[in-house]
């Protein structure tokens, strides 16, 4: 389970070595998942393929009961598909127990979520620091971490603030410190600006993009093409499949 | 991850206070409870064990029998008595025999004035008990003096009086003073030789409301020369050998009154066993009313559980940003069962602070004994609840699927 270390920089100066094209962040190879049964059958993921390389931003868009969500909840392990192979970071995570899924979530995976999902009555940097408690971080470190990821997301002076006493666009942007503060391969965002106003969807959205900028790999669900409009690549689906790709960019 | 789940759990306490005190205070009335009713049972049981010493643990008491009408014929080394007496100072003389009583140490006759009053000026004090006796008595009984001193052979016949506290205190405000003062038993003047020292009250009567005279004294002030005996007291030689001492004393006595066990007119009393039927009888007390306290307790425990269900579904969506965000199934258990061990030890420890306050106060003329033992039995049973009614709850929140806990509203 020894997370891969990402190259050093250094490497980008020594000679070029003939090597394999890095590992993609999530390949996902014909995966299905089907609820129910008999008449009931309802297949939320029809067989899907789709690969998506490191450093990546892309929106995936559906309408509602097109299976976006079955798929947000596949690519962030939480939830296994019927059938097909998932690979996150390389990893094949149909052989993982729950608790290596766990595992997989806390060092692999941010979560930003639409309703923010912030503990209540927790404060901003606790909050926070909360995914580096699962790994065993000491508290001095991990507090240290948090206020750095809560400046990344330019909230440090709202760090002790209770997520009640913080707007929807604060409380979103304490998620996001949550979710980066682990340096995860994937920030996984589910329909991010759904519960915000224009304004602040607008700030989420320059965050996305300027994490991009550094890197970031960002996979975003949403159903708002304007939203979709600000990645750099556009996953469309319907009714459990993939009806159109922009494609990678690099 | 201990000492995170600690902090974690003790947020989920704090952030409703009230809920957690009200389940709190179940496990705090059953333990106060358990440990106060144990300590009035140790209490009690001291208290008679104290007594048992007091009395003397070697101590048997030859009374006439109740309900006999006394016998008719004698026939005896003393010579033939024929009126309705059946103890005789001949009777307590036969018992102090080294040879067919072996385990007898010493006795003492007892002859019991009745109605007497003291009075010293203007203070006057009606005595319970007015005894004739000899020396070997304040032996036997354990009396010691606090003033003064005790009768002594010299005595015989002279009209001296050893008074008891209650009836010292009575008459005059420093007992010490009265030693050698005269004071009047029904008209009478008797010199007071000493006063005794208190033994303090065992339940209903005052052991220290008494007087006590030579025998023959009593004999000629009060009682007359009759020659029969309230009762005798007899000091066996040890503990250990009260049983063959009262064998003796029923072989010889048997002999001389020419019974059976079938028609004794008297009967030997050991008050160490009638008191030791009392510490039986107050154990199965004790026991049943902790049974009671026990049942009180196990409800305090299923009040936790409910609680902590409660808080699983409360906390629902919470318990699904953790597993999303990258909690085990053992760091979800571990949350919530530290959160209803720290419930219920937290009222584990109120408890024994509560029944130690408790335990501080004098119940039903009892002073309660807190037993160490039971301190750390309700620190393991509090512990024990925590464990047993938090698992289930516990379990229940690890199993939550992250996607079903995150959609829960």
């Amino acid at each position: 389970m020894a997370t891969p270390i990402p190259a050093p920089a250094a490497d980008a100066w020594a000679a070029p070595v003939p090597r394999r094209a890095p590992r993609p962040v999530i390949a996902l190879d014909r995966v299905r998942k089907v609820y129910g049964q008999g008449e009931a059958e309802v297949r939320a993921l029809d067989g899907v393929g789709l690969t998506i390389k490191r450093g990546e931003f892309v929106a995936i868009v559906g309408a509602s009961g097109s299976g976006k969500s079955t798929m947000m909840n596949i690519i962030g392990c939480l939830d296994a598909p019927t059938s097909g192979r998932y690979f996150m970071d390389g990893i094949e995570t149909g052989e993982l127990d729950e608790f290596q899924l766990a595992q997989i979530r806390n060092r692999k995976i941010g979560f930003v979520f639409q309703s923010f999902n912030l503990i209540p009555r927790t404060r901003a940097v606790e909050n926070v620091a909360m995914p580096l408690a699962y790994r065993k971080v000491p508290r001095r470190e991990r507090h240290q971490r948090a206020l750095e990821a809560l400046d990344a997301v330019g909230l440090s002076a709202r760090a002790g603030h209770l997520p009640s006493q913080l707007s929807g666009g604060q409380q979103q942007r304490v998620a996001i410190a949550r979710a980066l503060v682990t340096e995860p391969v994937l920030l996984l965002a589910d329909e991010p600006t759904g519960a915000l106003d224009t304004h602040s969807s607008e700030e989420i959205l320059d965050l996305f993009e300027s994490l991009h900028a550094r890197g970031r790999t960002i996979v975003m669900i949403t159903h708002e093409a304007d939203v979709a409009a600000r990645a750099e690549r556009v996953v469309r689906m319907q009714d459990g499949n993939i009806i159109s790709d922009t494609g990678a960019v690099r | 991850m201990i000492a995170e789940s600690v902090r974690f759990a003790l947020s989920g306490i704090s952030a409703n206070k009230m809920r957690s005190i009200l389940t709190t205070l179940g496990i705090v009335i059953g333990i106060s409870a358990v440990i106060t009713l144990l300590a009035v049972g140790a209490g009690t049981s001291n208290m008679i064990k104290d007594q048992i010493g007091k009395l003397g643990t070697n101590v048997l008491t030859v009374n006439r029998a109740l309900a006999t009408g006394g016998r008719t014929t004698g026939g005896s080394a003393t010579g033939t008595r024929t009126q309705s007496t059946n103890l005789t100072l001949a009777d307590q003389q036969s018992l102090d025999d080294p040879v067919l009583a072996p385990d007898i140490a010493t006795t003492a006759p007892v002859v019991q004035a009745q109605a007497i009053t003291a009075t010293l000026g203007t203070s006057t004090h009606s005595i319970t008990s007015t005894l004739g006796t000899t020396p070997a008595y304040f032996g036997i009984t354990n009396f010691t003096p606090t003033a003064g001193r005790l009768l002594n052979d010299a005595d015989a016949g002279q009209a001296v009086v050893v008074l008891g506290n209650s009836v010292a205190v009575d008459l005059a405000a420093n007992v010490s003073t009265l030693v050698g003062q005269t004071v009047s038993l029904n008209g009478q003047n008797f010199t007071v030789a000493g006063v005794l020292a208190p033994k303090g009250t065992s339940g209903l009567n005052d052991p220290d409301d008494v007087a006590m005279v030579p025998y023959t004294t009593a004999q000629d002030k009060f009682t007359g020369y009759s020659p029969s005996l309230s009762s005798i007291q007899v000091q066996a030689k040890s503990a250990d050998v009260m049983t063959q001492a009262q064998n003796e004393i029923q072989q010889i006595l048997d002999a001389r009154h020419q019974v059976t066990s079938a028609n004794r007119d008297y009967q030997v009393r050991n008050q160490a066993q009638v008191l030791s039927t009392a510490t039986t009888t107050t154990q199965t007390l004790t026991i049943l009313l902790s049974a009671v306290a026990g049942i009180s307790l196990l409800v305090g425990g299923i009040g936790v559980m409910n609680i902590m269900l409660v808080t699983v579904t409360e906390r629902t969506r919470e318990i699904g940003i953790r597993k999303a965000i990258g909690a085990t199934r053992g760091n979800i258990v571990l949350q919530f069962l530290v959160e209803s061990l720290i419930i219920s030890i937290l009222g584990g420890i109120v408890g024994i602070l509560i029944g130690f306050g408790a335990s501080s106060f004098e119940i039903a003329g009892i002073k309660p004994e807190v037993q160490w033992w039971t301190v750390w039995l309700s620190v393991l049973v509090s512990a024990g609840i925590g464990l047993v009614f938090g698992i289930y709850p516990a379990n229940k929140a690890a199993k939550l699927r992250p996607i079903d806990a995150l959609r829960y509203e």
